[in-house]
Parts: C-alpha cells; structure tokens; sequence
C-alpha cells in the first residue's frame, strides 16, 4: 500500500502547480502562468532544470500559438499539461533521445483532456447555478459569491486531479518507450521540432494573411531572422 | 465624477467617486470574473460578483431590497471578453447606485456585451497574447535563460492586461450609461491593427530563432525540418476548419512515437 502510495506523494508538488495553472486558464487571474511557455518552464523547474522545461514550452508554445480562447470555443487546456511536459522532460539530467516527443506528446494529450475536462466542469456548474436559480433571482448575496467560490474551487481540483493523473501515467510510460526508443537523438529531434514549426506556420497563417502590411512584416522578419541564422 | 444614491423619502447622497477599498475589491474579484462561467449564463454570475462590493454602498446596504434587485439583475446572463468585462462593471455599477430604472440598466447591459467581446477578442487573443507570446519566443530563440525568458512574456503581456481591466472599470465607472463612446478610444479601435504587423514582424524573425534552439542535436537537419514544416503547415492550412493544428500534431506525434518504439 505504502509502495504504491509513495510515487503518488512524490507528484503531489506538481499536482499543485497544475491545480494553479489549470485555474489561471479561465477562472482566476488569466495571467497567462498558462501558457506552455511559463507552464512547462515552471514544471521543469519543479523536476530539477528549469532550462529543460522551457525547451518542451518553446515547442508546446509554437503549437499552442493558434489556440485562441475565444468565447465559448472549446480548446485545449495548455496549463495543467504544459506542466506535465515540462516535468516529464527535465526528470532527467541529460534527456535522452526520444525524450522531447514523448514529452510532448503527453502535453498535447494531457491538454486534450483538459480541454474536455473543462467542458465537463462548465456543465456542473450549470447545474449548481440552476439547483440555486431562485436564490441567485432573488439576489441572495450568498448564493452569487457561493457560486463564484464553487465555480474556482471546482477548477482547482480539476487541475490537480488532471496533473496527478496525466504525471502518474505518463511517467512510467515515457520510461518504458524510452528504454524502446530506436531513432538516434538527432531525428528524433528534428521530428518533434518539424511538428511544432508546422502548426505554428499555418497559426502565423491565420493570425497575418489578411493584413497586407502584417504580411510584409512576417516576411521582412523571416529575412532577418535567417540572417542572423545563416551568420550564427 | 458624482454618482447620486436615490434614497426614497431622504436628500439624495452623492458619491463623488467609489471608495479605494471598494474599488480595489472590485478590481480584484474582476480577476475571478470567469470563476463560475458555464454555457447558460456565461459570466453573468461573475458580474453581479464583481459589483457586490459597491452594491453595498446602496441605501440599506446588503439587506435592503434595491442591493437584492440589482444585484439579482446584474447576476443573470453575460457575455464579453472577460478583461472588458470590467467596463460592464463599472458602468453597470454606476447605473445601479445613480439609481437608473430597472428596464433601462437591462437594455444597456444587453448592448454592451457584443461590443465588449469582439473588441477584446481581436484586441487581446487576436493581437496581444500572440504578440507578447511570440516576443518572448524570439527572446528565447536569442539564447535567454529560463528566467528571463519568463519574465520578458509576464511583464509585458501583464502590463497590458492590468492595465486594461484598471482602465475599464475606472472608465466604465466613469462615463456610466455613456461608456459606449468609449470603445472608441484609439487604443481598442486602431490597437489590432498596429499590434498584427509588431507580431508578424516577431513571428518572422523569432520562430526561426527559437527552432534553432529547440532543435538541439538536430542542427544539421535543419534546412529539412524548415522544410517539413513549410510543407506541413500548408496541409494544415489546407485542412483549417475541418481540423485544427493540434490535433494534427497529437496524430503525428503518436505515429513518430510508434515508428521510433516499433523499430526495435
């Protein structure tokens, strides 16, 4: 019991991170602690190298570019997961060829997840609102600031308990495909990166294409940036 | 700016401006804004929230049966951008304690709410969060630490957002039933237009920055993953409407994965 109870408190401090940032998506503060880029740096931070989480952030933020939380669009929850990934990635000192993919890959997946999962929680909040619709019409004063604590509290825990559940599947299963891992380090890199540039090529599509001037940018950065990248 | 409270059968009270507490409470619970959002009243909830504390400051204070009618009122359906939604709360607020008729603070709460949202939305998901994303991106793809990297995307997209919500609920409170002249500021107006070509110019000159970075030991393949990705995100492009990148990306992944994991 104690045996299998011991990895689980192991990931309680990230379960935590992730209750946070899963919370700042939507509910409370919309800072952007979210996005992959400071999620997964805070993650790896948390498994020991920052530098590491900001790696599997740059590439989860290059996909997470044309997620854009319109209104009641639904997408991917880049918080909770981006925390995963970022975790999976800097558990090990040197990370091993293979490891970006599989990190990202959990990422995505967990975001997935989180993306349905806050479908779900928006659901039974609709619910407790309707169950205190007489309440909330009269303008209780309790039920309104009732409703607003349940709606946080319910995000917290949907956070944590999605972190707890992606990080304790997810890490004996990178383990296991790592140690089955066959591409050398330099492919398997080049694939994970390849993914990421395309969807933030077709993001950068959408964001630009119908501005002329914003095209001319995009393309007067490209010279500069390949520039500096053909001097490097 | 004065904000009369109605007092049936007593002098009206004016309040020349909200008290500081009660500003900064609300300003700070207009960061939970979202806290109770569900697809049937939106973040309705949430603005009857973020007004309460002034509310309180109506004749009678939480007991009374106007804190109960507003309150109630402003609690029902609602939908803007949530950082805009603090224009709603100011000038929904100022309504309310300026003892404006029932009917007419329903009929202007319904016209803010469009505006408020396709303003922020293209002013904020559309230009600013991309913007400040891709600018950390290229100050990541310049070889920054970790730290600053963060700090870089926190500070400059916070600064903005901050700044925004202030600015809407001092506005809103401001100009009350009159806020909608407002929207007009050049800063919401002309914004996404200046904002586009600063992160087209960011996204051209970071994204191959930052790729160089990620790619690590895959330097010397790098014409082929430009390549791959040119390509790629054509068939993306292709394919938009139908299935977004990310989607794409979780299939390509798996199928790497199961290639890489199979071979052995």
């Amino acid at each position: 019991m104690m045996d299998a109870l011991v990895p689980l408190l192991a990931l309680l401090p990230l379960a935590l991170l992730g209750a946070v940032l899963g919370l700042d998506t939507v509910s409370f503060p919309q800072a952007m602690l979210s996005r992959p880029l400071v999620a997964a740096t805070l993650g790896g931070t948390l498994a020991g190298s920052p530098s590491g989480g900001l790696l599997v952030g740059a590439a989860l933020e290059l996909i997470a570019l044309e997620t854009l939380p319109f209104g009641a669009s639904r997408y991917p929850e880049w918080g909770s997961a981006s925390a995963v990934g970022g975790a999976l990635f800097a558990s090990s000192p040197t990370p091993p060829a293979g490891a970006m993919s599989l990190a990202v890959i959990a990422a995505v997946a967990t975001a997935w997840i989180g993306g349905w999962s806050m479908v779900a929680m928006r659901q039974v909040i609709a619910r407790i609102a309707h169950r205190s619709q007489s309440a909330l019409e009269a303008g209780a004063r309790g039920s309104v600031i009732g409703l607003q604590l349940k709606g946080l509290t319910a995000d917290l825990a949907r956070g944590f308990v999605l972190t707890l559940v992606a990080a304790a599947i997810f890490a004996p299963l990178t383990r296991a495909s790592l140690a089955l891992w066959t591409l050398d380090a330099r492919v398997s890199r080049a694939i994970a990166v390849a993914i990421a540039a395309s969807v933030a090529g077709a993001a950068a599509w959408k964001l630009f294409h119908g501005s002329m001037p914003a095209r001319w940018a995009f393309l007067s950065g490209l010279v500069a940036g390949f520039t500096l990248l053909a001097a490097a | 700016m004065t904000a009369p409270v109605n007092v049936p059968g007593s002098p009206p009270v004016r309040i020349t401006r909200l008290p500081l507490w009660t500003e900064a409470h609300m300003l700070l619970r207009c960061l939970a804004i979202q806290g109770s959002w569900n697809y049937e009243t939106m973040l309705g909830n949430g603005i009857g929230f973020c007004m309460e504390p002034a509310l309180r400051l109506l004749p009678g204070g939480t007991h009374s049966a106007a804190f109960k009618a507003a309150l109630a009122r402003q609690s029902k359906y609602f939908n803007a951008h949530p950082y805009l939604a603090s224009v709603a709360v100011g000038a929904l607020t100022r309504a309310e304690l300026d003892g404006e008729p029932a009917d007419k603070i329903e009929r202007f709460r319904t016209a803010l709410a469009g505006p408020l949202g396709s303003v922020g939305d293209r002013l904020v998901w559309a230009g600013w969060l991309p913007l400040c994303s891709l600018v950390a991106l290229t100050v990541f793809g310049l070889g920054a630490g970790a730290f600053t990297v963060l700090v870089v995307f926190l500070g400059l997209y916070n600064v903005g957002h901050l700044a925004l919500r202030a600015w809407g609920l001092r506005t809103g409170w401001n100009r009350g039933l009159h806020v909608a002249q407002s929207l007009g500021n050049p800063v919401l107006r002309r914004g996404p237009q200046v904002i586009a070509p600063l992160a087209a110019l960011a996204a051209g000159f970071g994204v191959p920055l930052a790729l160089l970075r990620i790619i690590g030991p895959g330097r010397a393949l790098l014409g082929v993953v430009l390549a791959a990705a040119v390509l790629g995100a054509f068939a993306i492009v292709r394919l938009q409407g139908r299935i977004e990148g990310w989607r794409l990306a979780l299939v390509a992944y798996a199928a790497a994965v199961l290639l890489a994991v199979a071979g052995r």
